[in-house]
Protein backbone atom coordinates (compact mmCIF):
# COMPACT_ATOMS: atom_id res chain seq x y z
CA UNK A 1 0.00 0.00 0.00
CA UNK A 2 1.60 3.13 -0.98
CA UNK A 3 2.59 5.11 2.02
CA UNK A 4 1.04 8.52 1.47
CA UNK A 5 2.85 12.02 2.90
CA UNK A 6 2.06 14.67 0.62
CA UNK A 7 -1.53 15.55 -0.42
CA UNK A 8 -1.85 17.38 -3.83
CA UNK A 9 -4.91 19.25 -4.43
CA UNK A 10 -5.88 20.68 -7.82
CA UNK A 11 -8.53 23.44 -7.63
CA UNK A 12 -8.55 25.93 -4.56
CA UNK A 13 -12.52 26.76 -4.25
CA UNK A 14 -14.74 25.76 -1.90
CA UNK A 15 -13.91 21.99 -1.82
CA UNK A 16 -10.32 21.85 -2.44
CA UNK A 17 -10.27 24.12 0.38
CA UNK A 18 -11.86 22.26 2.56
CA UNK A 19 -10.38 19.07 1.82
CA UNK A 20 -6.97 20.87 2.44
CA UNK A 21 -7.55 22.29 5.84
CA UNK A 22 -8.81 18.33 6.65
CA UNK A 23 -5.13 16.89 5.37
CA UNK A 24 -3.78 19.65 6.62
CA UNK A 25 -5.28 19.00 10.14
CA UNK A 26 -5.12 15.20 9.42
CA UNK A 27 -1.19 15.53 9.25
CA UNK A 28 0.09 15.66 5.51
CA UNK A 29 1.87 18.10 3.75
CA UNK A 30 -0.76 19.96 1.42
CA UNK A 31 0.25 21.50 -2.01
CA UNK A 32 -2.32 22.82 -4.00
CA UNK A 33 -2.96 24.98 -6.41
CA UNK A 34 -5.77 26.75 -8.92
CA UNK A 35 -7.20 27.46 -12.56
CA UNK A 36 -4.78 30.94 -12.59
CA UNK A 37 -0.90 31.56 -11.45
CA UNK A 38 0.49 30.85 -8.04
CA UNK A 39 0.68 34.36 -7.44
CA UNK A 40 -3.89 34.78 -7.95
CA UNK A 41 -4.15 32.06 -4.66
CA UNK A 42 -0.85 33.08 -2.30
CA UNK A 43 -3.37 34.88 -0.36
CA UNK A 44 -5.86 32.99 -0.24
CA UNK A 45 -4.31 29.70 1.11
CA UNK A 46 -1.99 31.84 3.00
CA UNK A 47 -4.94 33.09 4.80
CA UNK A 48 -7.51 29.75 4.43
CA UNK A 49 -4.97 27.24 4.94
CA UNK A 50 -2.26 28.87 6.28
CA UNK A 51 1.01 25.52 6.24
CA UNK A 52 -0.33 24.40 3.05
CA UNK A 53 1.68 25.50 -0.41
CA UNK A 54 -0.02 27.02 -2.87
CA UNK A 55 1.72 26.10 -6.31
CA UNK A 56 1.67 25.13 -10.20
CA UNK A 57 -0.37 21.93 -11.36
CA UNK A 58 3.00 20.83 -12.11
CA UNK A 59 4.34 21.46 -8.69
CA UNK A 60 1.35 20.34 -7.06
CA UNK A 61 1.79 16.40 -8.87
CA UNK A 62 5.00 15.74 -9.23
CA UNK A 63 5.90 16.44 -5.08
CA UNK A 64 2.50 14.56 -4.19
CA UNK A 65 2.13 10.68 -3.22
CA UNK A 66 -1.77 11.14 -4.31
CA UNK A 67 -4.00 13.64 -6.34
CA UNK A 68 -7.43 14.96 -5.50
CA UNK A 69 -9.22 16.79 -8.52
CA UNK A 70 -11.10 18.90 -6.68
CA UNK A 71 -11.91 21.01 -10.17
CA UNK A 72 -15.10 22.15 -12.22
CA UNK A 73 -16.05 18.30 -14.25
CA UNK A 74 -16.53 20.87 -17.08
CA UNK A 75 -12.91 21.97 -16.37
CA UNK A 76 -11.18 18.60 -16.53
CA UNK A 77 -9.85 18.30 -19.36
CA UNK A 78 -7.61 21.86 -18.94
CA UNK A 79 -5.23 19.17 -17.20
CA UNK A 80 -2.95 17.83 -19.25
CA UNK A 81 -3.12 13.48 -18.80
CA UNK A 82 0.62 12.74 -19.08
CA UNK A 83 0.35 15.26 -16.14
CA UNK A 84 -1.38 12.81 -13.62
CA UNK A 85 0.82 9.78 -15.39
CA UNK A 86 1.25 6.94 -12.93
CA UNK A 87 -0.21 8.68 -9.79
CA UNK A 88 -3.06 7.68 -7.65
CA UNK A 89 -5.99 10.19 -7.93
CA UNK A 90 -9.09 10.95 -6.19
CA UNK A 91 -12.07 12.15 -8.30
CA UNK A 92 -14.62 14.70 -6.04
CA UNK A 93 -16.20 16.03 -9.16
CA UNK A 94 -19.70 15.36 -9.88
CA UNK A 95 -21.37 16.49 -13.34
CA UNK A 96 -23.92 19.09 -11.90
CA UNK A 97 -25.47 21.21 -13.90
CA UNK A 98 -25.10 24.17 -11.85
CA UNK A 99 -21.80 24.68 -12.48
CA UNK A 100 -20.86 22.65 -15.45
CA UNK A 101 -24.11 23.52 -17.71
CA UNK A 102 -25.60 21.16 -20.30
CA UNK A 103 -24.36 17.82 -20.01
CA UNK A 104 -23.89 17.05 -23.64
CA UNK A 105 -21.08 19.95 -23.86
CA UNK A 106 -18.92 17.87 -20.51
CA UNK A 107 -19.80 14.47 -20.87
CA UNK A 108 -20.81 11.77 -23.29
CA UNK A 109 -24.37 10.57 -21.87
CA UNK A 110 -23.42 6.61 -22.32
CA UNK A 111 -21.25 6.45 -19.47
CA UNK A 112 -20.86 7.82 -16.08
CA UNK A 113 -18.34 10.69 -14.90
CA UNK A 114 -15.72 9.30 -13.44
CA UNK A 115 -15.16 6.67 -15.89
CA UNK A 116 -15.14 9.17 -18.54
CA UNK A 117 -12.29 10.93 -16.19
CA UNK A 118 -10.70 7.75 -15.95
CA UNK A 119 -10.42 7.65 -19.79
CA UNK A 120 -8.92 10.80 -20.30
CA UNK A 121 -6.45 10.23 -17.49
CA UNK A 122 -5.49 6.56 -18.45
CA UNK A 123 -2.42 6.38 -17.10
CA UNK A 124 -3.51 6.73 -13.67
CA UNK A 125 -5.63 4.63 -11.11
CA UNK A 126 -9.46 6.72 -10.44
CA UNK A 127 -10.64 6.59 -6.96
CA UNK A 128 -14.17 8.61 -6.41
CA UNK A 129 -14.56 10.20 -3.03
CA UNK A 130 -15.25 13.75 -1.57
CA UNK A 131 -17.89 13.91 -4.13
CA UNK A 132 -21.19 13.65 -2.22
CA UNK A 133 -21.07 15.54 0.93
CA UNK A 134 -21.77 19.46 1.00
CA UNK A 135 -18.12 21.29 1.41
CA UNK A 136 -19.17 22.67 4.60
CA UNK A 137 -20.80 19.35 5.81
CA UNK A 138 -17.54 18.08 5.36
CA UNK A 139 -15.54 20.99 7.28
CA UNK A 140 -17.55 20.36 9.88
CA UNK A 141 -18.66 16.90 10.27
CA UNK A 142 -15.01 15.27 10.33
CA UNK A 143 -14.67 13.27 13.44
CA UNK A 144 -12.20 11.03 14.77
CA UNK A 145 -12.27 6.98 14.19
CA UNK A 146 -14.96 6.26 16.55
CA UNK A 147 -16.35 9.05 17.22
CA UNK A 148 -19.92 9.37 17.97
CA UNK A 149 -22.08 10.04 14.95
CA UNK A 150 -19.31 9.92 12.58
CA UNK A 151 -20.36 10.43 8.80
CA UNK A 152 -19.66 8.52 6.13
CA UNK A 153 -18.18 9.03 2.65
CA UNK A 154 -18.37 6.29 -0.32
CA UNK A 155 -15.34 5.13 -1.72
CA UNK A 156 -15.21 3.58 -5.03
CA UNK A 157 -13.12 2.63 -7.67
CA UNK A 158 -11.75 -0.50 -10.43
CA UNK A 159 -8.74 -1.12 -8.55
CA UNK A 160 -8.73 -2.69 -5.00
CA UNK A 161 -5.47 -1.70 -3.90
CA UNK A 162 -6.15 2.07 -4.71
CA UNK A 163 -9.56 1.63 -3.51
CA UNK A 164 -8.18 0.50 -0.59
CA UNK A 165 -5.46 2.90 0.20
CA UNK A 166 -7.96 5.73 -0.59
CA UNK A 167 -10.18 4.42 2.02
CA UNK A 168 -7.63 4.54 4.54
CA UNK A 169 -6.99 7.75 3.51
CA UNK A 170 -10.65 9.32 3.59
CA UNK A 171 -10.25 7.33 7.49
CA UNK A 172 -7.27 9.56 8.62
CA UNK A 173 -9.13 12.74 6.94
CA UNK A 174 -12.24 11.89 9.16
CA UNK A 175 -14.56 9.97 7.65
CA UNK A 176 -16.09 6.11 7.76
CA UNK A 177 -15.96 4.61 4.32
CA UNK A 178 -18.66 2.28 2.90
CA UNK A 179 -16.45 0.92 -0.04
CA UNK A 180 -17.05 -0.76 -4.18
CA UNK A 181 -14.98 -1.50 -6.48
CA UNK A 182 -16.79 -0.42 -9.23
CA UNK A 183 -16.04 3.38 -10.84
CA UNK A 184 -19.32 3.11 -12.66
CA UNK A 185 -20.63 2.93 -8.84
CA UNK A 186 -19.57 6.62 -8.08
CA UNK A 187 -23.51 7.59 -10.04
CA UNK A 188 -24.49 6.57 -7.16
CA UNK A 189 -24.06 9.43 -4.93
CA UNK A 190 -24.31 12.17 -8.03
CA UNK A 191 -26.82 14.84 -8.01
CA UNK A 192 -29.99 13.49 -8.20
CA UNK A 193 -29.08 10.93 -5.95
CA UNK A 194 -30.80 11.16 -2.62
CA UNK A 195 -27.03 10.42 -1.33
CA UNK A 196 -26.01 14.17 -2.89
CA UNK A 197 -25.58 16.51 0.03
CA UNK A 198 -26.73 14.55 2.26
CA UNK A 199 -24.37 13.81 5.56
CA UNK A 200 -25.05 9.79 6.91
CA UNK A 201 -23.61 7.14 8.97
CA UNK A 202 -21.46 4.37 7.61
CA UNK A 203 -25.09 2.46 8.40
CA UNK A 204 -27.61 4.59 6.89
CA UNK A 205 -24.86 5.20 3.50
CA UNK A 206 -24.81 1.37 3.56
CA UNK A 207 -28.43 1.10 3.52
CA UNK A 208 -29.11 3.42 0.58
CA UNK A 209 -25.92 1.96 -1.11
CA UNK A 210 -27.40 -1.48 -0.93
CA UNK A 211 -31.02 -0.77 -2.15
CA UNK A 212 -29.97 1.59 -4.57
CA UNK A 213 -31.79 0.30 -7.16
CA UNK A 214 -35.28 0.71 -5.33
CA UNK A 215 -34.55 4.63 -5.00
CA UNK A 216 -36.15 6.63 -7.36
CA UNK A 217 -32.82 7.50 -8.62
CA UNK A 218 -31.56 4.30 -8.71
CA UNK A 219 -34.71 3.48 -10.83
CA UNK A 220 -34.15 6.31 -13.14
CA UNK A 221 -30.43 5.22 -13.74
CA UNK A 222 -31.60 1.50 -14.91
CA UNK A 223 -34.20 2.35 -17.44
CA UNK A 224 -31.76 4.70 -18.74
CA UNK A 225 -28.93 2.20 -18.59
CA UNK A 226 -31.41 -0.31 -20.25
CA UNK A 227 -32.94 2.60 -23.19
CA UNK A 228 -29.01 2.75 -24.18
CA UNK A 229 -28.09 -1.27 -24.65
CA UNK B 1 -14.86 45.27 18.16
CA UNK B 2 -18.17 45.47 17.25
CA UNK B 3 -19.54 49.67 16.83
CA UNK B 4 -22.73 48.77 18.47
CA UNK B 5 -24.44 52.21 17.47
CA UNK B 6 -23.45 51.81 13.47
CA UNK B 7 -24.80 48.62 13.50
CA UNK B 8 -27.56 47.91 10.84
CA UNK B 9 -29.91 45.24 10.75
CA UNK B 10 -31.99 44.35 8.03
CA UNK B 11 -34.42 42.10 6.56
CA UNK B 12 -34.66 40.40 3.21
CA UNK B 13 -37.14 38.43 0.86
CA UNK B 14 -36.67 35.92 -1.77
CA UNK B 15 -40.76 37.27 -2.87
CA UNK B 16 -41.93 33.63 -1.77
CA UNK B 17 -45.37 32.65 -2.78
CA UNK B 18 -47.21 33.93 0.73
CA UNK B 19 -50.07 31.41 1.82
CA UNK B 20 -53.95 32.13 3.05
CA UNK B 21 -55.17 30.83 6.56
CA UNK B 22 -56.41 28.04 4.89
CA UNK B 23 -53.63 26.96 3.30
CA UNK B 24 -54.40 28.18 -0.23
CA UNK B 25 -51.55 29.85 -1.81
CA UNK B 26 -52.04 33.64 -2.41
CA UNK B 27 -51.47 34.90 -5.63
CA UNK B 28 -47.87 36.38 -7.49
CA UNK B 29 -49.47 39.50 -7.15
CA UNK B 30 -51.01 39.33 -3.86
CA UNK B 31 -47.50 38.08 -2.75
CA UNK B 32 -45.87 40.75 -4.55
CA UNK B 33 -48.39 43.68 -2.36
CA UNK B 34 -47.20 41.73 0.72
CA UNK B 35 -44.08 42.57 0.42
CA UNK B 36 -44.71 46.33 0.03
CA UNK B 37 -46.84 46.03 2.87
CA UNK B 38 -44.26 44.61 4.78
CA UNK B 39 -41.47 47.02 3.85
CA UNK B 40 -43.85 50.35 5.20
CA UNK B 41 -44.04 47.65 8.47
CA UNK B 42 -40.44 47.24 8.25
CA UNK B 43 -39.86 50.99 8.02
CA UNK B 44 -42.39 52.29 10.74
CA UNK B 45 -40.63 49.56 13.31
CA UNK B 46 -37.00 51.10 12.42
CA UNK B 47 -35.68 48.46 10.39
CA UNK B 48 -32.59 49.78 8.65
CA UNK B 49 -32.73 48.16 4.98
CA UNK B 50 -35.03 45.60 3.60
CA UNK B 51 -33.73 43.81 0.42
CA UNK B 52 -35.67 41.87 -2.29
CA UNK B 53 -34.21 38.84 -4.18
CA UNK B 54 -34.67 38.07 -8.27
CA UNK B 55 -36.05 35.19 -9.02
CA UNK B 56 -37.43 33.93 -12.08
CA UNK B 57 -39.32 30.68 -10.93
CA UNK B 58 -42.64 29.62 -9.84
CA UNK B 59 -41.79 29.65 -6.09
CA UNK B 60 -40.93 33.02 -6.49
CA UNK B 61 -43.28 36.31 -7.22
CA UNK B 62 -40.52 38.47 -7.75
CA UNK B 63 -37.98 38.90 -10.77
CA UNK B 64 -37.97 42.34 -10.84
CA UNK B 65 -37.03 43.32 -7.50
CA UNK B 66 -36.36 47.35 -8.60
CA UNK B 67 -39.88 47.63 -9.60
CA UNK B 68 -41.22 46.32 -6.35
CA UNK B 69 -38.56 48.38 -3.88
CA UNK B 70 -40.06 51.39 -5.99
CA UNK B 71 -43.13 51.04 -4.89
CA UNK B 72 -41.79 50.73 -1.39
CA UNK B 73 -39.83 54.23 -1.88
CA UNK B 74 -43.43 55.78 -1.77
CA UNK B 75 -44.55 54.40 1.51
CA UNK B 76 -41.60 54.78 3.58
CA UNK B 77 -38.96 57.48 4.81
CA UNK B 78 -36.06 55.51 6.16
CA UNK B 79 -35.16 52.03 5.25
CA UNK B 80 -32.76 51.74 2.89
CA UNK B 81 -34.05 49.70 -0.09
CA UNK B 82 -31.51 46.84 -1.29
CA UNK B 83 -32.03 43.95 -3.78
CA UNK B 84 -30.99 40.33 -2.66
CA UNK B 85 -29.34 39.86 -5.35
CA UNK B 86 -29.54 41.38 -8.44
CA UNK B 87 -27.81 39.03 -10.31
CA UNK B 88 -25.54 41.27 -12.35
CA UNK B 89 -24.06 38.60 -14.86
CA UNK B 90 -27.07 37.61 -16.91
CA UNK B 91 -28.27 41.63 -16.59
CA UNK B 92 -26.95 44.42 -18.47
CA UNK B 93 -24.76 47.17 -16.29
CA UNK B 94 -26.47 49.31 -18.39
CA UNK B 95 -29.75 48.90 -17.38
CA UNK B 96 -28.89 47.90 -13.58
CA UNK B 97 -27.37 51.78 -13.30
CA UNK B 98 -30.29 53.37 -15.11
CA UNK B 99 -33.21 51.34 -12.34
CA UNK B 100 -31.09 51.95 -9.28
CA UNK B 101 -30.64 55.45 -10.19
CA UNK B 102 -34.12 55.79 -10.43
CA UNK B 103 -35.13 53.99 -7.63
CA UNK B 104 -32.41 56.30 -5.78
CA UNK B 105 -33.89 59.49 -7.31
CA UNK B 106 -37.43 58.16 -6.46
CA UNK B 107 -36.19 57.40 -2.70
CA UNK B 108 -34.69 60.18 -2.00
CA UNK B 109 -31.14 58.12 -1.53
CA UNK B 110 -32.14 54.91 -0.05
CA UNK B 111 -30.86 52.74 -3.21
CA UNK B 112 -28.86 50.08 -2.16
CA UNK B 113 -27.22 47.59 -5.20
CA UNK B 114 -26.45 44.07 -4.43
CA UNK B 115 -24.53 42.57 -7.37
CA UNK B 116 -23.83 38.56 -6.98
CA UNK B 117 -24.72 35.33 -8.58
CA UNK B 118 -27.29 34.74 -6.10
CA UNK B 119 -27.82 30.87 -5.49
CA UNK B 120 -29.89 29.93 -8.63
CA UNK B 121 -29.25 29.79 -12.29
CA UNK B 122 -32.48 30.20 -14.00
CA UNK B 123 -31.62 33.81 -15.76
CA UNK B 124 -28.45 32.90 -17.75
CA UNK B 125 -30.68 30.44 -20.16
CA UNK B 126 -33.62 32.61 -19.82
CA UNK B 127 -31.38 36.03 -20.75
CA UNK B 128 -29.36 34.10 -23.30
CA UNK B 129 -25.97 33.25 -21.70
CA UNK B 130 -24.23 30.51 -20.69
CA UNK B 131 -23.68 29.51 -17.11
CA UNK B 132 -20.19 27.94 -17.99
CA UNK B 133 -19.05 31.61 -18.78
CA UNK B 134 -20.20 32.78 -15.15
CA UNK B 135 -17.10 34.50 -13.82
CA UNK B 136 -16.10 35.67 -16.80
CA UNK B 137 -19.63 37.51 -17.06
CA UNK B 138 -19.75 38.97 -13.35
CA UNK B 139 -15.88 40.09 -13.88
CA UNK B 140 -16.23 42.16 -17.05
CA UNK B 141 -19.92 43.06 -16.13
CA UNK B 142 -18.89 44.62 -12.68
CA UNK B 143 -15.91 45.97 -14.02
CA UNK B 144 -18.03 47.78 -16.49
CA UNK B 145 -20.64 48.61 -13.68
CA UNK B 146 -17.83 49.88 -12.07
CA UNK B 147 -17.02 52.59 -14.54
CA UNK B 148 -21.02 53.14 -14.76
CA UNK B 149 -21.03 54.05 -11.07
CA UNK B 150 -18.70 56.85 -11.62
CA UNK B 151 -21.50 59.00 -13.62
CA UNK B 152 -18.83 59.75 -16.26
CA UNK B 153 -19.07 59.37 -19.67
CA UNK B 154 -18.06 56.31 -20.87
CA UNK B 155 -15.50 54.52 -23.03
CA UNK B 156 -15.78 51.06 -22.73
CA UNK B 157 -14.67 47.93 -24.92
CA UNK B 158 -17.06 44.91 -24.31
CA UNK B 159 -16.66 41.38 -24.61
CA UNK B 160 -19.82 39.98 -23.50
CA UNK B 161 -20.83 43.92 -23.12
CA UNK B 162 -21.56 46.71 -25.60
CA UNK B 163 -19.07 49.02 -26.56
CA UNK B 164 -19.19 52.56 -25.76
CA UNK B 165 -17.35 55.73 -26.36
CA UNK B 166 -17.72 58.68 -24.28
CA UNK B 167 -21.28 57.35 -23.68
CA UNK B 168 -23.62 59.21 -20.73
CA UNK B 169 -25.87 57.02 -18.82
CA UNK B 170 -28.80 58.38 -17.23
CA UNK B 171 -30.52 59.87 -14.66
CA UNK B 172 -27.19 61.11 -12.73
CA UNK B 173 -27.91 60.68 -8.81
CA UNK B 174 -28.64 63.92 -6.58
CA UNK B 175 -26.48 61.71 -3.35
CA UNK B 176 -22.93 60.39 -2.76
CA UNK B 177 -23.22 58.11 -5.70
CA UNK B 178 -25.11 54.12 -5.53
CA UNK B 179 -24.00 52.88 -2.10
CA UNK B 180 -22.87 49.28 -3.44
CA UNK B 181 -22.33 45.25 -2.35
CA UNK B 182 -21.18 42.20 -3.48
CA UNK B 183 -22.82 39.35 -2.39
CA UNK B 184 -20.59 36.18 -1.99
CA UNK B 185 -21.27 32.77 -0.88
CA UNK B 186 -17.70 31.94 -0.13
CA UNK B 187 -15.88 31.27 -3.30
CA UNK B 188 -12.45 33.26 -1.79
CA UNK B 189 -11.71 34.01 -5.54
CA UNK B 190 -15.23 36.78 -5.13
CA UNK B 191 -13.84 38.08 -2.11
CA UNK B 192 -10.63 39.15 -3.44
CA UNK B 193 -12.88 40.40 -6.19
CA UNK B 194 -14.86 42.70 -4.28
CA UNK B 195 -11.83 43.59 -2.16
CA UNK B 196 -9.46 44.72 -5.32
CA UNK B 197 -12.71 46.91 -6.88
CA UNK B 198 -13.14 48.18 -3.31
CA UNK B 199 -16.99 47.28 -2.98
CA UNK B 200 -18.74 46.29 0.49
CA UNK B 201 -19.07 42.59 1.23
CA UNK B 202 -22.47 40.63 2.00
CA UNK B 203 -21.84 37.19 2.88
CA UNK B 204 -24.98 34.47 2.26
CA UNK B 205 -24.17 32.01 5.18
CA UNK B 206 -27.08 29.66 4.45
CA UNK B 207 -25.69 26.24 5.79
CA UNK B 208 -23.40 25.66 8.20
CA UNK B 209 -22.02 27.37 11.32
CA UNK B 210 -21.34 31.04 10.77
CA UNK B 211 -17.97 30.59 12.55
CA UNK B 212 -16.37 29.06 9.86
CA UNK B 213 -16.22 32.22 7.30
CA UNK B 214 -14.47 34.11 9.84
CA UNK B 215 -11.06 32.98 7.75
CA UNK B 216 -13.24 34.77 5.13
CA UNK B 217 -13.15 38.10 6.60
CA UNK B 218 -9.41 38.23 6.89
CA UNK B 219 -9.23 37.53 3.71
CA UNK B 220 -11.09 40.22 2.23
CA UNK B 221 -9.34 42.67 4.79
CA UNK B 222 -6.13 41.49 3.83
CA UNK B 223 -6.81 41.53 -0.07
CA UNK B 224 -8.55 44.96 0.20
CA UNK B 225 -5.23 46.51 1.38
CA UNK B 226 -3.05 44.48 -0.45
CA UNK B 227 -5.12 46.05 -3.42
CA UNK B 228 -4.81 49.58 -1.13
CA UNK B 229 -8.65 49.70 -1.12
CA UNK B 230 -10.60 50.79 1.91
CA UNK B 231 -12.18 47.23 4.23
CA UNK B 232 -15.99 48.60 5.20
CA UNK B 233 -17.66 46.50 7.91
CA UNK B 234 -18.94 43.17 6.13
CA UNK B 235 -22.47 42.34 6.38
CA UNK B 236 -23.86 38.70 6.81
CA UNK B 237 -27.59 37.58 5.36
CA UNK B 238 -29.12 34.40 7.31
CA UNK B 239 -32.55 32.77 7.03
CA UNK B 240 -34.75 32.60 10.28
CA UNK B 241 -37.84 32.67 11.09
CA UNK B 242 -39.33 34.54 14.78
CA UNK B 243 -41.81 33.56 16.62
CA UNK B 244 -43.39 34.57 20.37
CA UNK B 245 -42.98 31.03 21.57
CA UNK B 246 -40.12 28.72 20.71
CA UNK B 247 -42.05 25.42 19.56
CA UNK B 248 -43.74 27.40 17.14
CA UNK B 249 -40.83 28.95 15.42
CA UNK B 250 -39.28 25.60 15.30
CA UNK B 251 -42.64 24.09 13.57
CA UNK B 252 -43.17 26.58 11.03
CA UNK B 253 -39.68 26.72 10.19
CA UNK B 254 -39.46 23.33 9.59
CA UNK B 255 -42.13 22.69 7.87
CA UNK B 256 -41.56 25.77 5.39
CA UNK B 257 -37.95 25.72 5.04
CA UNK B 258 -37.88 22.08 4.83
CA UNK B 259 -40.73 22.15 1.72
CA UNK B 260 -38.71 25.21 0.11
CA UNK B 261 -35.07 23.61 0.45
CA UNK B 262 -36.64 20.18 -0.81
CA UNK B 263 -38.86 21.96 -4.07
CA UNK B 264 -35.36 23.43 -4.75
CA UNK B 265 -33.35 20.51 -4.62
CA UNK B 266 -35.59 18.55 -6.84
CA UNK B 267 -34.47 20.85 -9.84
CA UNK B 268 -31.29 21.27 -8.57
CA UNK B 269 -29.79 17.32 -7.64
CA UNK B 270 -29.88 17.33 -3.57
CA UNK B 271 -31.21 15.12 -1.34
CA UNK B 272 -34.12 16.56 0.67
CA UNK B 273 -33.59 18.27 4.42
CA UNK B 274 -33.18 15.84 7.12
CA UNK B 275 -34.57 16.79 10.51
CA UNK B 276 -30.96 16.11 12.06
CA UNK B 277 -29.71 18.59 9.33
CA UNK B 278 -32.64 21.32 10.23
CA UNK B 279 -32.12 20.85 13.98
CA UNK B 280 -27.90 21.36 13.34
CA UNK B 281 -28.58 24.44 11.54
CA UNK B 282 -31.00 25.72 14.09
CA UNK B 283 -29.02 24.97 16.85
CA UNK B 284 -25.86 26.13 16.31
CA UNK B 285 -25.73 26.77 11.99
CA UNK B 286 -27.13 29.09 9.82
CA UNK B 287 -30.87 28.92 10.09
CA UNK B 288 -31.99 32.07 13.12
CA UNK B 289 -34.86 30.32 14.68
CA UNK B 290 -36.93 30.49 17.71
CA UNK B 291 -38.67 33.20 19.99
CA UNK B 292 -36.95 36.61 19.85
CA UNK B 293 -34.17 35.70 23.02
CA UNK B 294 -33.22 32.74 21.22
CA UNK B 295 -32.53 34.51 17.83
CA UNK B 296 -31.01 37.45 19.73
CA UNK B 297 -28.66 35.29 21.60
CA UNK B 298 -27.47 33.39 18.34
CA UNK B 299 -27.52 36.90 16.23
CA UNK B 300 -25.25 38.36 18.93
CA UNK B 301 -23.23 35.42 18.82
CA UNK B 302 -22.60 35.65 15.33
CA UNK B 303 -22.12 39.91 14.97
CA UNK B 304 -19.67 39.46 17.70
CA UNK B 305 -17.50 36.06 16.52
CA UNK B 306 -17.24 37.73 12.70
CA UNK B 307 -17.09 41.33 13.82
CA UNK B 308 -20.08 42.24 11.64
CA UNK B 309 -21.61 45.89 10.55
CA UNK B 310 -24.82 44.49 9.20
CA UNK B 311 -26.81 41.70 9.79
CA UNK B 312 -29.72 40.70 7.41
CA UNK B 313 -32.40 38.30 8.27
CA UNK B 314 -33.94 36.40 5.43
CA UNK B 315 -37.86 35.87 5.91
CA UNK B 316 -41.04 34.19 4.47
CA UNK B 317 -39.22 30.94 3.04
CA UNK B 318 -41.86 28.68 2.09
CA UNK B 319 -45.48 29.33 2.17
CA UNK B 320 -45.80 31.41 5.31
CA UNK B 321 -48.86 33.40 6.00
CA UNK B 322 -49.10 37.08 5.94
CA UNK B 323 -49.38 36.96 9.71
CA UNK B 324 -46.48 34.97 10.34
CA UNK B 325 -44.40 36.92 8.32
CA UNK B 326 -45.43 40.23 9.78
CA UNK B 327 -45.19 39.16 13.14
CA UNK B 328 -41.79 38.09 12.79
CA UNK B 329 -40.47 41.29 11.40
CA UNK B 330 -42.65 42.88 14.33
CA UNK B 331 -40.50 40.79 16.90
CA UNK B 332 -37.64 41.51 15.00
CA UNK B 333 -37.32 45.30 15.26
CA UNK B 334 -38.81 45.28 18.51
CA UNK B 335 -37.73 42.27 20.37
CA UNK B 336 -34.53 40.74 19.09
CA UNK B 337 -32.63 43.92 17.11
CA UNK B 338 -33.01 45.98 20.26
CA UNK B 339 -31.65 42.63 22.21
CA UNK B 340 -29.05 41.96 20.04
CA UNK B 341 -28.00 45.54 20.97
CA UNK B 342 -28.16 45.17 24.19
CA UNK B 343 -26.21 41.87 24.70
CA UNK B 344 -23.09 43.82 22.40
CA UNK B 345 -23.54 46.77 24.83
CA UNK B 346 -23.06 44.53 27.71
CA UNK B 347 -20.12 42.37 26.18
CA UNK B 348 -22.19 39.33 27.69
CA UNK B 349 -22.13 36.80 24.84
CA UNK B 350 -23.66 33.36 25.52
CA UNK B 351 -21.48 30.59 23.74
CA UNK B 352 -24.59 28.95 23.07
Amino acid sequence: MANIKTVGILGAGKVGIVLAQLALKAGYHVRISGSGSVQKIALTIETLVPGATASTNQGVVSKSDLIILAIPLSRYKNIHPKLLKGKLVIDAMNYWWETDGIREEVLDPNSTSSEQVQQYFNKSTLVKTFNHMGYHNLQEEAKPAGADNRKALFVTGDNHEAVDTVATFVDTMGFDTVVHYRLADGIMTEPGSELFGASLTKDQLANVIDHFDETDFGKRIKAGQQASS
Amino acid sequence: MVNVDKLEFGIETFGDIVSAEDGHLLTAGQSIRQIVKEGALADKLGIDVIGVGEHHRPDYSVSSPEIVLGAIASVTEHIKLATAVTVLSSDDPVRVYERFATLEGLSEGRAQVMLGRGSFTESFPLFGYDLINYDDLFDEKLAMFGQLLKEKPITWHGGFTQSLKDQDVYPKTDYDGLETYIGIGGSPESIIRAAKGGYKVILAIIGGQADRFKPYLDLYKKAAAQYDMPAYPVAVHSHGFIADDEDEAVDVAWKNIKANFDRIGLTRGWAPMSREQFDGETQSGSFYVGNPEHVAQRIARTVKFLDLGRFDLVYGAGNQTAAQRERMIELYATKVIPRVKEILSQEAVSNG
